[in-house]
């Protein structure tokens, strides 16, 4: 039995924003019946140029439908500079975090968008003709190479578990230990995928949401997002909290401490009058 | 919620009378069988009698009868006493199909040397018996193939295959795990010389197993140890375990005919209505020869994890063989022996019943399924296409 979190059951079974874009501005499809799961991703833009309305069809497990439904919500709203931005950890972290024989989810979920998006601008951008690595899932090179990255992978194990890459016939392990070694020697080590100050925002209210407000509440408090400037989260403290001598103690050491360990080390918290 | 378990080739429910047997020998007569005492001697006579049961059930002698903790032991055990027993022969013979106990053996095996074939087989899993017959060899030490597969429930004919085996004085094993208690076996009437037996398949407990060795057969222990089983297994017996083995053994014994003909009755009845009122669903596997208890059904164009979490959410228990449930990225290498094409294999569906299942409980899946299955399909990229493709047909 595989070990998912609440949030990624719960996008399994309501999955939201399933169907198809009537008129889409960009589509896509990954993957393939015969790789065990795929997406197919269509989008349509409002008049500002951000994602008006974005549905899924995925065949596949219960954390691709996850995965799926999740990307669709993260990214409504989103310029698709943002939306380009999202990165297969953003929508992982979305969900409480993904086993790790089924990252590939996540992935598959941001090669979605970011075909989408190409097809939106007009096709695949000029690149070098895909070389194929691993040939029982289709896996390019290139696809590794981001995997690698983006996720900091250093094992051939780690590969499969992102990509499939690897996973079939295992004919191309000493190819994809190859490219892990490159990619590891020419990038500097990989902190944490940077996120747009979009996502921030929204990471940020969904850990006020799910590891922060049902703390407090039970003491009375609660705690209201006002700002987010930078790195630089301004909050306003409400209820008990807001006459509470020890509120202080409790921003800088539990939701400073909750917001740092889910969305981002550098966040400095700060409160406000409103 | 009620658990609805159509698991049992995974596992089954310990019958009570099964328990009822063991619970004294955990409490009050913890002795030790091998003890000179009476305290622990009288442990021992009740181990004569498991051993006793588990020979009736399928027509053996006491004394060929070796308890192990497991199948998996069981097969290990067979089949390296094989190669022991002829250490100039370097050659296995099995199947495309085997359990992982029998088949990641043969793989590590292939590492140190031996040389292992598998026979295929077709796409309704039957064994292909001419390239068997040509497979066996001189040098062959071993033959090893399941009677009853445990995703399919599909029986190899192992007596006609252990006759072509026993002719050219090759040992011949059987990994019946899935088998006993399910089929009539009466091992007087053929000639394999060696049979894998696991409890909890059969209403006793886990971590007990059997491995059956006809009288005769050359064999070498695979646990060293104690003199227990006759110097064929040390280690100080499991006392309650093999106690209610043999009481499980004694209770399918006495009512195979009966049970068997009524889970046949609720399988074929699910297996019917379910693709009856499924659309692009059909059956993996021959339905001829077949175990009473299993059918494995596939739904085009859903993924199997998926299915199962949403039968979860009802307590419905059952199995897949797809990529995404074995933890591996591909379907299970069982379906794929039999070339089951890939819009297929990831929506494969293992139900599996047993005595304690009820009509009630059967009408129900039959009731929640087809909306689960419309619901994924309605998720799928696929669905549509294939949809069109059945109207147009």
């Amino acid at each position: 039995m595989w070990e998912y979190t609440d949030k990624v059951k719960e996008h399994f079974l309501n999955p939201r924003n399933v169907g198809e874009v009537e008129n889409p501005d960009g589509i896509a499809e990954v993957g393939s019946i015969a790789c065990g799961d795929a997406l197919k991703l269509s989008f349509k833009l409002d008049e500002k140029k951000r994602i008006k309305d974005i549905k899924f069809k995925t065949f596949g497990c219960a954390s691709a439908i996850a995965t799926s439904s999740a990307l669709t919500e993260m990214v409504k709203g989103m310029t698709l500079e943002e939306a380009m931005k999202v990165t297969n950890q953003d929508i992982a972290a979305y969900l409480g975090g993904l086993p790790q024989k089924k990252m590939h989810c996540s992935v598959m979920g941001k090669q979605a968008m970011e075909k989408a998006i190409e097809n939106y601008k007009g096709g695949p951008p000029t690149e070098p003709a895909a070389q194929i690595i691993c040939e029982c899932f289709g896996v390019t090179e290139r696809e590794i190479e981001q995997a690698v990255r983006e996720n900091n992978l250093s094992t051939v194990e780690e590969v499969t578990n992102y990509t499939k890459a690897g996973g079939g016939c295992g004919g191309c392990h000493d190819a994809i230990r190859e490219i892990i070694e490159r990619v590891r020697a020419g990038a500097a080590p990989v902190v944490r995928p940077k996120i747009s100050n979009i996502q921030k925002i929204r990471m940020i209210e969904e850990t006020i949401e799910r590891e922060i407000r049902p703390s407090l509440k039970k003491d009375g408090g609660d705690i209201e997002l006002v700002d987010v400037i930078g790195n630089r989260v301004l909050v306003a403290t409400r209820g008990t909290c807001a006459t509470c001598k020890a509120a202080d103690i409790t921003l800088k050491h539990f939701v400073e401490l909750k917001l740092r360990d889910f969305v981002s080390p550098e966040l400095v918290i700060e409160e406000v009058t409103p | 919620m009620k658990t609805i378990y159509l698991d049992n080739n995974a596992t089954t429910q310990v019958a009570e009378e099964v328990l009822d047997a063991m619970l004294p020998y955990f409490r009050d007569l913890y002795g030790n069988p091998s003890s000179m005492h009476t305290f622990g001697g009288q442990v021992g006579r009740k181990i004569r009698e498991a051993r006793e049961q588990a020979a009736a059930l399928i027509g053996a002698q006491p004394e060929e009868i070796i308890f192990t903790s497991c199948g998996t032991e069981s097969d290990n055990a067979a089949i390296r006493s094989s190669l022991t027993a002829h250490p100039d022969r370097r050659h296995v013979l099995t199947s495309r199909v085997e359990h992982p106990a029998v088949k990641s053996l043969c793989a590590h095996l292939s590492r140190q040397g031996y040389r292992i074939t598998e026979i295929p087989v077709d796409k309704d899993g039957i064994l292909d018996m001419t390239q068997y017959e040509r497979a066996l060899t001189p040098d062959t030490a071993i033959v090893s193939l399941m009677w009853a597969n445990n995703e399919t429930g599909v029986l190899f004919p192992v007596e006609k295959a252990a006759e072509l085996a026993t002719e050219r004085g090759i040992l011949f094993h059987t990994d019946a795990v899935q088998a006993v208690g399910k089929i009539p076996i009466n091992m007087k009437a053929n000639a394999i010389d060696m049979l894998s037996i696991s409890g909890h398949k059969l209403h006793a407990p886990k971590g007990i197993g059997i491995l059956y060795v006809r009288k005769g057969t050359k064999f070498s222990p695979f646990l060293i140890g104690g003199h227990q089983e006759k110097e064929r297994r040390g280690g100080t017996e499991n006392t309650p375990s093999i106690i209610g083995l043999g009481r499980a053994c004694e209770l399918v014994a006495a009512n195979m005919d009966t049970e068997n003909r009524m889970v046949l009755l609720l399988r074929d009845k699910l297996e019917a209505e379910i693709l009856a009122r499924i659309p692009n669903s059909r059956v993996n596997g021959t339905r001829l020869y077949r175990l009473p208890n299993t059918t494995n059904i596939s739904f085009e164009f859903v993924e199997g994890e998926a299915i199962l979490l949403l039968m979860d959410d009802y307590g419905i228990c059952a199995s897949s063989g797809s990529a995404c449930t074995s933890g591996s990225l591909q379907p299970s290498h069982v379906l794929r022996a039999m070339g089951v094409p890939f819009t297929m294999a990831h929506g494969s569906i293992r139900f599996s019943l047993s005595i304690y299942n009820t009509e009630e409980e059967i009408h129900f899946v039959i009731e929640k399924l087809p909306s689960i299955i419309e619901r994924l399909r309605s998720m799928s990229p696929y669905w549509t296409l294939g949809e069109q493709a059945c109207s147009v047909q």
